[in-house]
């Protein structure tokens, strides 16, 4: 078996905050001993709810917040042990889509420079060449080549998210970290907007690390998920078998709240009782391809 | 048949949209002003104590519908033309003085986003109190012991003190537990929810989702859910009514809607929505 694109080890971020002069500085436990790996071409879904650690962890990998502690290998090198400029060249390969393409996008700047800043900040091409690849990245995102001299505020929101889109694809990245790229959009610009990025998934051979907390989103599309609470991982594997049969207190909450278009499915919302299990339990196998912290 | 709790009849709402100051030019000589139409003929009914899911995309017109029951439409919009009958009153041809007796006490409404819907420098006790001394039904006092009891009933564990805290100090299911029970201080006879569970966590709404439930049926509420959602409304509504670019395009029982949807837009939203599958 080949070996993974990204594997993450046991990945830390610990955020201190000061409390006051006397009383010692809180630590949130951000991220707390994280480790999974996606493989080549795969759509890797995380999910977990506001806090869980699901952004922290993506921005990790890519070093955008560095993190406390553990390995990101990305093709077999761990990019936290890389100094800036190795860092810069390996950024080429792992680009990232944020959620909110209202303030993910400099209003100042036209669309069209936008999608070229990678471009020019990595030295790539001569001035033609670089217009040359933003017209041809445009069509590839669904835009017109004719409006890359408007402004963001110019475009729809799912316009503004096929523009964060083209700019992650600029250097011909191999992984994309998409943080929550649909959850600011209707349901029917969301579909329009994953369409083109299941289309390009082939087209360009990419890779995800898709963070939502869309369940029914992530079933759809991902082809494995891990479940993140609190900071760790509580349940990982193939999201079928996941979704269908949950070992996990938490992904079983998680999954009996969801709402469910059939007004005559029954409705058996299970609680959760965080006194039903320990935070700390590790990871272990409970299926084929199907890990629990149980 | 009795007449219906809200009888919406042709309600039309346009929005004037004059030349912005700064380009006057583009938009043609003379500022000629032209109007968008946001809400455009929309008739609906709703009867005590049924649920009616209002759904539809950004920019569908749902929410200035519900706006428009309680005449809060934002400047530059203005209500055309149409007639909201509520307890058999038209609310447009109401004195605002009158008006301001249904607002929040007959008819009271549900934010999305209860970080600014409510007052961030007032305790939540006295915020609910309010609700109740401003329409003249309760004197202080009695105010703030209702106010304990209206936690109590949103489920807010140890109501006696949270009257006390700041909305800061609560989380976000919480604040919109604590604005569901501003909502119905006053024992309204309907209630208009915009997106109440929208900037919540899926097992938050849940919760809230069922508390809406659990009121509903206890205080008989008629319910004017607006999302754009449309798994809660499976969950929530009786009835569906879907917004289109300012019109209803189809209506009915939530069952028929779902099952067999009759419009070409209602059709594409079902099938944008992600499903979960059977488990």
């Amino acid at each position: 078996m080949s070996a993974p694109l990204l594997e993450v080890r046991r990945l830390v971020k610990h955020f201190v905050r000061k409390q006051g002069l006397w009383s010692p500085p809180a630590v949130v436990k951000a991220v707390d001993d994280v480790s999974f790996a996606i493989d080549e071409g795969e759509m890797f879904g995380l999910v977990g709810e506001s806090g869980s650690g699901k952004s922290t962890t993506g921005r990790c990998i890519l070093r955008l917040i560095e993190p406390t502690s553990g390995e990101v290998l990305f093709r077999g090198e761990n990019v936290l042990a890389f100094p800036r400029g190795r860092m810069r060249q390996a950024r080429r390969d792992m680009q990232i889509v944020f959620q909110d393409p209202y303030s993910s996008l400099n209003p100042r700047m036209r669309a069209g420079d936008i999608v070229e800043e990678p471009l020019i900040i990595h030295k790539l091409g001569s001035n033609a060449d670089r217009r040359a690849r933003v017209a041809e990245l445009f069509e590839l995102v669904g835009l017109d080549p004719a409006h890359l001299a408007r402004y963001p505020h110019e475009f729809s929101g799912g316009q503004r998210q096929r523009i964060g889109i083209a700019r992650a694809l600029a250097l011909h990245p191999a992984l994309i970290v998409a943080d929550e790229p649909v959850s600011a959009l209707d349901v029917s610009i969301q579909a329009q907007v994953i369409r083109l990025m299941l289309d390009l998934k082939q087209r360009l051979k990419l890779t995800y690390l898709f963070i939502a907390h869309d369940l029914r989103l992530v079933e759809d599309i991902c082809s494995r998920v891990a479940v993140m609470y609190l900071g760790r991982i509580v349940e990982m594997g193939d999201t079928r078998v996941m979704f269908r049969s949950p070992w996990h207190p938490y992904t079983r909450a998680l999954l009996s709240a969801v709402p469910v278009l059939d007004p005559d499915a029954p409705r058996q919302r299970i609680a959760l009782d965080p006194t039903s299990f320990d935070p700390a339990t590790p990871l272990r196998q409970v299926d084929a391809s199907h890990w629990a912290a149980v | 048949m009795t007449a219906p709790l809200l009888d919406v009849q042709h309600l039309t709402v346009v929005f004037d949209a004059g030349s912005p100051p700064r380009t006057p030019a583009r938009w043609g000589a003379g500022g000629a002003r032209s109007t968008v139409t946001a809400v455009d003929d929309v008739s609906f009914q709703l009867a005590a104590g049924e649920t009616l899911g209002l759904v539809g995309e950004s920019g569908s017109g749902k929410s200035v519908t519900a706006f428009s029951i309680l005449r809060l439409v934002p400047r530059p919009g203005r209500i055309a033309g149409g007639r909201v009958i509520f307890d058999g009153r038209d609310l447009l041809a109401l004195p605002e003085r009158e008006m301001r007796q249904v607002r929040g006490a007959r008819i009271s409404l549900i934010f999305q986003e209860p970080m600014t819907a409510l007052n961030p420098v007032m305790r939540v006790g006295d915020q609910i109190a309010e609700a109740l001394t401003v329409h003249g039904l309760a004197s202080p006092e009695q105010a703030r012991a209702r106010a304990v009891e209206l936690l109590d009933a949103v489920h807010i564990p140890d109501a006696r003190r949270r009257v006390r805290d700041y909305p800061h100090q609560l989380s976000g299911g919480m604040r919109q537990r604590v604005m569901i029970a501003i909502a119905l201080a006053c024992q309204p006879a309907l209630v208009i929810a915009d997106e109440p569970t929208t900037a919540l966590d899926v097992t938050i709404q849940a919760q809230v989702l069922d508390l809406l439930r659990e009121l509903r049926t206890r205080y008989n509420l008629a319910l004017l859910l607006i999302t754009h959602d449309f798994g809660v409304i499976a969950e929530m509504a009786d009835r569906v009514a879907v917004m289109y670019r300012g019109a209803i395009v189809e209506e009915g029982p939530v069952r028929q809607i779902l099952r067999s949807p009759a419009h070409e837009y209602t059709r594409t939203l079902l099938a944008a929505v992600p499903g979960i599958g059977p488990r």
